[in-house]
């Protein structure tokens, strides 16, 4: 059992939560996810490493509401406990590896989407600690979706907050705003990390390779164990079948099909939503009304 | 002649059990069991036993089991073997023990499995403790994976003293038995979980969750963790996929997605929140037991089912029990068909199977007809759902991280046959981690060589 110790609301719909997990925290790097599960009748939910404390032996972890699980996790209660919590996942970023004077000598920019926002956070914050000030842009609906700005301000070098209606920052797109500020205001970056919805990334990855910047970008399809059994992950990376949860979550923007990636996210949905509508009838007033499917922007 | 025949077995009919999940084979009766042990001849050298990878002292459970003695008939089986329930049931017994029975000669041989899985089965039923064990000697041992090969290592080297760990990546121990071997051929909270709690019952911790070489290192639990050996028992859990035009289109999963969807997560039962999604009409690719477990999980979730196989019947490679039960079921065999595109509509689902028919040429290296594809022949088959069950290899999660682990081109670990050594000093490996995707049993008997290997090596 994973005891939560602390939990917050961020923004409309969107948690953060500090899980004790002393082994995942021990060994966890920017980039990486670990795989909750909230009790035995629960699904297998993914969700990106946030931060961690190594000596508090705690991992922070971030979500939206968008569908039953992380509708039933947002109830959960500081003190209450995960039944699983497996990580870390996936491949930490490549920047871990890299050497670090070769590092500081690229730009780096960041672009966060939504509840993307959280897992650029850690790796912003590890280049900090590096000696190393990235750029990052943040995206979201409204200011009142404005996820972690406090934080991401104290580790980037510059920070820039777009938002759809434009209550606060640029008005538009994070694509747009990375295109005004490469063609208008001259700025260079050698490397481009994109993270949010895969539309979002998609984009990003499209404008990038007109400047040939080279992108990564974090994937998120359905995964069961995140250990490279299932294959349900898989995605085409330049010709080839990847598993996203062992060969990524990070891929080489240029080289993600999409479309395919898009259109596999929505395989389950349909048994979701029915299997969601039996359950309310049954239940009345049950825990997963809280508005499913409108908030599907993580994917 | 009576001592020709074996002893019936009961089962659910089956257009009754084609649309539930319970299990198919209902065991014997205790007259039933009395009655095939009579059979047994109390061979002075029983052949069965040679065949058997634990080696079960099979006459002498049997003699048991014709006095009635059900108790210390299970006394003798678990000399041998920590998971008797599982093995009766799964053990593909043709080959293994009944294969050389000197009543298989004339008539049928004695059913040695059938008898197992009935004294494991009264043995539980009537909480008989069979957890016998020598004091603790403080050594501390790590086991990788909580398969057949993990459990049965475990429990030999509780049964030692040894102090063991299990660390055990999927939130639940089993391995396979949990998540690929469906609930209508295996009960999981009878029979899997019972034995798992008998194998803690010797004194062995589970941590689940734990995924070696993410969670932890193989080097941090020997160099920091204080673990004095290893063993590896993870399995051969990587699926393969053909590799023709459309196989990533919505609707194609492998065996393993969609077994471990219904086994493990459980998603056909009611209150449980994974989806599944069996389609209408399914094919199914390959000719294993796990494609046979596949179809027949498809067909309970209320699809019409195809199995899409590149040989003939004969050489089918799944358990022949099998074969007939999910033809006694009603599933399709599409046998000399081998895919050669998956079609999909205009949003990207399944919408069909082009395949090419086959016949059989010379012999191969392994003794089967080749089959070669008859030019011309493709044809498409209509389905919305396709299961890809082509065989799995090991995860390469270990290997990969762990600095002077050995392995082989198709990623095996190396290790050898009779202790489990592999190239690292103090790390024994064995199951399908070793030989690729096999049988419980033979999982079983590598984790035991390598237990009493690990016993010796501490003993140095
Ligand atoms: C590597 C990775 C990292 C992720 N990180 C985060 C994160 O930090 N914060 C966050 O809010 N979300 C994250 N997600 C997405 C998150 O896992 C899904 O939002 C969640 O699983 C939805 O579950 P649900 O039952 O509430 O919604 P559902 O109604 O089941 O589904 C809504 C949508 O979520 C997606 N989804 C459903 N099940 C899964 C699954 N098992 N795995 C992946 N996607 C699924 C599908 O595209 C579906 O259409 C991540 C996903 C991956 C793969
Ligand atoms: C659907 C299906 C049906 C089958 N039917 C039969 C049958 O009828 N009869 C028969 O005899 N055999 C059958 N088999 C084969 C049999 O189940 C296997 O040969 C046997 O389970 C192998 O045992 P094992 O202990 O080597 O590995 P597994 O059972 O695969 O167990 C390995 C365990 O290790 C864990 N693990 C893997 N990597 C790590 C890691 N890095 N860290 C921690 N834990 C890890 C896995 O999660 C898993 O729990 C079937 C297999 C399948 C898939
Ligand atoms: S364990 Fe398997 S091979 Fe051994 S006696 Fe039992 S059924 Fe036969
Ligand atoms: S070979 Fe057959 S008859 Fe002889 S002891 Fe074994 S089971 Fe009995
Ligand atoms: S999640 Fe199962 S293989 Fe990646």
């Amino acid at each position: 059992m994973y005891k939560i110790k602390a939990k917050r609301l961020l923004a409309p719909s969107i948690y953060l939560m500090d899980v004790e997990a002393p082994r995942v925290a021990k060994s966890a790097n920017p980039g990486q996810f670990v795989i909750v599960k909230m009790d035995e009748k629960g699904e297998r939910i993914p969700l990106t490493i946030c931060d961690y404390d190594k000596t508090a032996g705690t991992v922070t972890i971030v979500f939206q509401t968008v569908g039953c699980s992380t509708n039933k996790m947002s109830l959960l209660k500081e003190g209450d406990y995960f039944s699983d919590f497996v990580g870390p996942l996936g491949q930490p970023s490549e920047f871990i590896e890299e050497d670090i004077e070769a590092l500081k000598q690229k730009k780096i920019m960041f672009v966060a989407g939504g509840v993307g926002a959280a897992p650029v956070y850690p790796q912003v914050k590890w280049l900090y600690e590096h000696g190393i000030a990235a750029d990052a842009i943040v995206g979201c609906k409204s200011e009142d979706y404005l996820l972690l700005e406090k934080e991401m301000k104290l580790v980037t070098g510059n920070l820039y907050i777009a938002t759809d209606d434009g209550s606060y920052g640029y008005k538009g797109l994070v694509t747009d705003l990375l295109k005004d500020l490469i063609e208008k205001e001259g700025k260079k970056y050698d490397v481009v990390v994109a993270i949010g919805p895969m539309i979002m990334m998609k984009f990003i990855t499209q404008l990038t390779k007109q400047y040939g910047i080279k992108t990564i970008v974090s994937m998120n399809p359905v995964m069961v164990d995140g250990t490279g059994m299932c294959g349900g992950c898989r995605l085409t990376v330049g010709e080839e079948t990847r598993f996203a949860c062992v060969d990524g979550p990070e891929f080489d923007g240029h080289l993600v099909d999409f479309d395919e990636a898009m259109r596999r996210s929505t395989q389950y949905k349909s048994q979701e939503g029915r299997a969601e509508i039996e359950r309310q009838e049954k239940v009345t007033g049950h825990v997963c009304n809280l508005g499913l499917g409108e908030n599907n922007e993580w994917n | 002649m009576e001592t020709k025949k074996r002893v019936p077995v009961k089962e659910q009919a089956p257009e009754i059990r084609r649309s539930n999940f319970d299990e198919v084979c209902l065991g014997y009766s205790e007259s039933e069991a009395v009655a095939e042990a009579e059979r047994c001849l109390h061979c002075k050298k029983p052949l069965c036993v040679t065949q058997c990878p634990v080696s079960i002292n099979i006459p002498e459970f049997i003699e048991h089991v014709k006095n009635r003695e059900f108790e210390e008939a299970a006394r003798v089986i678990a000399k041998s073997s920590s998971l008797p329930a599982v093995c009766g049931r799964v053990c593909p017994q043709e080959s293994q023990c009944e294969e050389l029975c000197v009543l298989g000669k004339k008539g049928d041989a004695v059913a040695i499995g059938k008898l197992e899985r009935f004294v494991a089965d009264w043995s539980r039923e009537n909480n008989i403790d069979l957890s016998q064990t020598l004091p603790k000697n403080g050594r501390k041992v790590a086991v990788i994976g909580a398969g057949p090969s993990g459990l049965s290592c475990a429990g030999d080297l509780a049964k030692l003293g040894y102090d063991v760990t299990i660390f055990e990546a999927l939130h639940k121990a089993g391995g396979v038995l949990v998540y690929g071997i469906p609930e209508f051929r295996l009960p999981k909270d009878k029979v899997v979980q019972h034995e798992v709690d008998n194998v803690k019952a010797l004194g062995v911790k589970i941590e689940t969750n734990v995924i070696i070489g993410r969670t932890v290192t193989l080097e941090e639990l020997m160099h920091q963790e204080g673990f004095e050996a290893v063993f590896i028992g993870s399995g051969a859990g990587l699926p393969m996929f053909m590799n023709i035009p459309g196989e990533n289109s919505n609707g194609v999963f492998s065996a393993n997605e969609f077994l471990t969807r219904n086994n493990l997560m459980k998603a056909f039962k009611e209150g449980y929140d994974t989806p599944i999604r069996a389609g209408k009409k399914v094919a199914v690719v390959g000719g294993g037991n796990v494609a046979m477990d596949a179809a027949r999980t498809a067909l309970r979730l209320g699809a019409e089912v195809h199995i899409v196989y590149r040989r003939s019947q004969a050489e089918l490679p799944a358990r022949a029990e099998e074969v007939h039960h999910a033809i006694e079921e009603g599933i399709i065999f599409d046998l000399l068909c081998n895919p050669v595109e998956i079609l999909a509509d205009e949003k990207g689902w399944v919408k069909g199977i082009k395949c090419i028919r086959m016949e059989l040429g010379e012999p191969d290296a392994s003794g089967r007809r080749r089959p070669v594809e008859i030019p011309g022949s493709e044809f498409v088959i209509d389905v919305d759902t396709v299961i890809m069950s082509l065989g799995t290899s090991p995860n390469p999660l270990i290997s990969s991280t762990t600095p002077g682990l050995e392995s082989n081109k198709k990623g095996c670990l190396i290790a050898a046959e009779e202790t489990g050594r592999t190239s690292l000093d103090g790390v024994f490996a064995g199951g399908d981690a070793v030989t690729g995707a096999a049988t419980v049993i033979l999982a079983m008997g590598a984790g035991k060589k390598a237990a009493r290997a690990i016993d010796e090596y501490l003993k140095k």
